[in-house]
């Protein structure tokens, strides 16, 4: 379970999330949805510690434990995983060696032994079928000349890989073409288990039709404004945030 | 960013792994440098008039010249009277063939250096330098089979006097520089190599050099002729104890290849490179320079550097056979406050000779990293191509890397291309790879491998998995 509370965080002296409250638990899914610069991306780098980003108040806790407290890279260990609204680019580094570098580092983390190189490459094969991954692209460096939804389907295969109990999809619907959002939407979901829960920031009630949250929120200027079931995203789809944004000035 | 910072100051202090001294007697002559030294290096290895009179020039001429001081480089001055010129484990070999001293045999086993011959399945034959003595040259009798000579150039000038004579200072002339003239005046061991024709020398050649001695000076001189038609790949790879003050090398390598011949020749150096405030260490000044004599004969350098203080050199070749082919693969690491001031020299003098230069310079810390090179086309070298690549890489923003390609093309039909480029790694990422579970060292460890993977696998597989854990290593604590 993830919770969020009273959460103030800022980036270059400015404040950006001005008291987030967010309770996440497993299995559920939650959209999160707001107008640019509402904060949304901030909220998914902060819970993975980008360190750009300064938590000043608040507090996050993941199964109890102390997030904030956790590097980056143990916070991915304890199965957080964020598909980032813009995949980085790393020449030179092929994303087969990539992959196996950070799954070999979240199984020295639970005290196994590094996967062995040929149930590493099955399992390379059997992950990138889930979201119709081009055999070549697996062997390019790591986001390289990879198209637009290439990336973003790219990032659901490594979602596939290491497999995390709690996945932040940061727009990933952005820049994917009707067909491409089906692959790495149903992807998505052959990949979650009664357990895997989301949190889901898109523009757009599209992604959302697959993925069918649970819980939609809508986040403004720092804080979530309001909470409902699907039917708040559905909402917004026909009217937009004006309403919302209305409301809060009223 | 004080998270970095914390990660910055805890492997920053991680030590030198190679920096152990061995705790045997060293036969060391005074220090300073005179004709008399020089008299008396000769006379310590019994050596020959002929060679002596080399020597006698090479200082004369040597006393003429000043130390150059046109490297990208802040070099500290150095005193070359307050070195000494021999410094010898006392008798390294004793009267049995084969026996070594105990501790030198610990010495070369932490250094993972095969010195017996059990590991013959390691398939490369070894000849270890100690300061300034060859200590055990392994395989010899499988290599004499073959009619290979690979031994210490000591041994080469009492038992192979004409082949010396023939090739040494055929390559890199004592007039050639200032380091050249030192080195030839008092150069006291090293590896010599013969390939007789048509022959391929069926195991890696390696030799291993150490500095050990405190306030010494390692010349070795380094001699191979692969003739007609024959095959040799060499490794060079170095290591020294950690010191205070600087410790100087300079040291010759030089190669002749004949006609179809062909020489792989290729070093990992990690020598000691000074603390992380930028003291002591080794200069290392060496001139390497191959000559591909005869007709379609071929020459590759490859050298991934991780060590030294500084490092100033130009592993060249000079390409008058017609059809020659000469290659040179480069990666140059620099962190704290090391400098390098490296790259190559193509000369190209035969008919329709190829050159290929590709250079990875990977700068962090305070480091400063330049890459020098020049590509000639003389006006009978017609056809003549040359192809540079030199890519830098920066770690931070206090490092510097600075490209001088120089071209002096005499010939219409020649075709030159350079191509540069300068990149740097990103928070970006690094904060994806965090993301993913990749711990900061070891992604950078994977983007450094990632760029100089080119260069990487034109190494033997052995030297290619340890220059890997090399660049890792070196380069831990240079991002924050």
């Amino acid at each position: 379970m993830l919770e969020v509370k009273n959460l103030h965080a800022s980036t270059g002296g400015k404040e950006i999330l001005k008291g987030v409250n967010l309770t996440v638990r497993d299995g559920e899914i939650h959209a999160v949805m707001g107008l640019n610069g509402a904060g949304k991306s901030t909220l998914s780098n902060v819970i993975v510690g980008h360190p750009a980003f300064e938590v000043t108040q608040g507090s996050i806790t993941w199964n109890g434990k102390d997030l904030l407290a956790l590097k980056p890279e143990e916070r991915a260990h304890e199965g957080i995983f964020l598909s980032f609204q813009q995949p980085i680019e790393i020449p030179g580094v092929s994303m087969v060696n990539f992959m196996r570098a950070a799954l070999n580092a979240k199984r020295k983390y639970q005290g196994l032994d590094p996967m062995p190189a040929g149930d590493f490459l099955k399992l390379m094969r059997e992950k990138r079928a889930i979201v119709e991954l081009d055999s070549k692209l697996a062997s390019r460096s790591v986001n390289e000349g990879f198209s637009g939804g290439e990336k973003k389907r790219n990032e659901i295969f490594q979602m596939a890989m290491l497999e995390p109990k709690l996945a932040i999809l940061d727009e990933t619907d952005s820049g994917l073409d009707v067909d491409a959002l089906r692959i790495v939407a149903e992807g998505f979901n052959k990949l979650r288990t009664a357990e895997t829960s989301a949190i889901v920031i898109t523009h757009y009630q599209r992604l959302l039709d697959y993925l069918k949250p649970d819980v939609v929120h809508v986040l403004i200027d720092g804080r979530i404004v309001r909470t409902g079931g699907p039917e708040l995203a559905a909402e917004i789809e026909s009217r937009g945030f004006d309403w919302i944004i209305k409301g809060i000035k009223d | 960013m004080e998270e970095k910072n914390s990660f910055v100051r805890e492997v920053a202090e991680k030590k030198y792994e190679y920096g152990f001294t061995t705790d045997v007697q060293t036969d060391i002559i005074e220090k300073g440098l005179s004709e008399d030294v020089v008299r008396l290096i000769s006379r310590k290895k019994e050596e020959p008039e002929w060679l002596l009179d080399f020597r006698l020039k090479a200082y004369r001429y040597w006393l003429t010249l000043e130390q150059p001081t046109w490297g990208h480089l802040k070099m500290p001055p150095i005193d070359y009277q307050a070195i000494s010129y021999f410094a010898a484990p006392a008798s390294p070999k004793s009267s049995k063939a084969g026996e070594i001293d105990p501790e030198l045999m610990k010495t070369f086993d932490k250094l993972g250096i095969p010195l017996e011959e059990r590991m013959a399945l390691a398939g490369t034959a070894v000849d270890a330098v100690m300061d300034s003595v060859s200590v055990k040259t392994t395989f010899r009798e499988k290599l004499r089979e073959k009619g290979i000579i690979f031994c210490s150039i000591s041994e080469a000038v009492r038992e192979h006097p004409d082949l010396v004579r023939e090739y040494l200072g055929s390559v890199v002339p004592y007039r050639d520089n200032f380091f050249a003239a030192l080195n030839s005046a008092v150069f006291s061991d090293g590896s010599f190599v013969y390939i007789p024709k048509g022959v391929r020398c069926p195991m890696e050649l390696s030799t291993y050099f150490r500095i050990n001695a405190r306030g010494t000076g390692q010349f070795e001189r380094t001699l191979i002729v692969c003739d007609d038609d024959a095959y040799v790949s060499y490794l060079e790879g170095c290591t020294a104890p950690m010191r205070d003050e600087n410790q100087l090398h300079a040291a010759i390598v030089e190669i002749v290849v004949k006609e179809r011949a062909e020489v792989k020749y290729s070093t990992v150096q990690n020598w000691y490179p000074g603390d992380s405030e930028g003291k002591g260490g080794v200069l290392n000044l060496v001139t390497k320079r191959g000559h591909l004599r005869g007709a379609n004969s071929r020459l590759s350098w490859t050298q991934v550097e991780t060590g030294s203080a500084i490092t100033w050199k130009y592993p060249s070749c000079i390409l008058s056979g017609d059809g020659s082919q000469a290659e040179f693969y480069s990666v140059a690491v620099t962190n704290n406050y090391q400098q390098a001031d490296t790259g190559t020299k193509m000369i190209h003098l035969g008919k329709n000779t190829r050159s290929t230069i590709i250079s990875k310079g990977i700068s962090a810390g305070r480091s400063q990293n330049a890459y020098r090179g020049l590509v000639r086309v003389a006006p009978t070298a017609d056809g003549a191509r040359n192809y540079s690549s030199c890519d830098s890489l920066l770690l931070g923003s206090r490092c510097g890397a600075h490209t001088f390609p120089y071209m002096d093309v005499q010939n219409e039909t020649a075709v030159v291309e350079h191509e540069a480029t300068t990149s740097k790694i990103s928070e970006d990422q690094l904060f994806y790879c965090n993301q993913r579970g990749i711990s900061t060292e070891e992604a950078v460890s994977l983007i450094v491998n990632g760029y100089a993977k080119e260069v990487i696998n034109k190494l033997p597989m052995e030297f290619a998995v340890e220059a890997q854990k090399l660049l890792g290593v070196s380069l831990e604590g240079s991002v924050g």
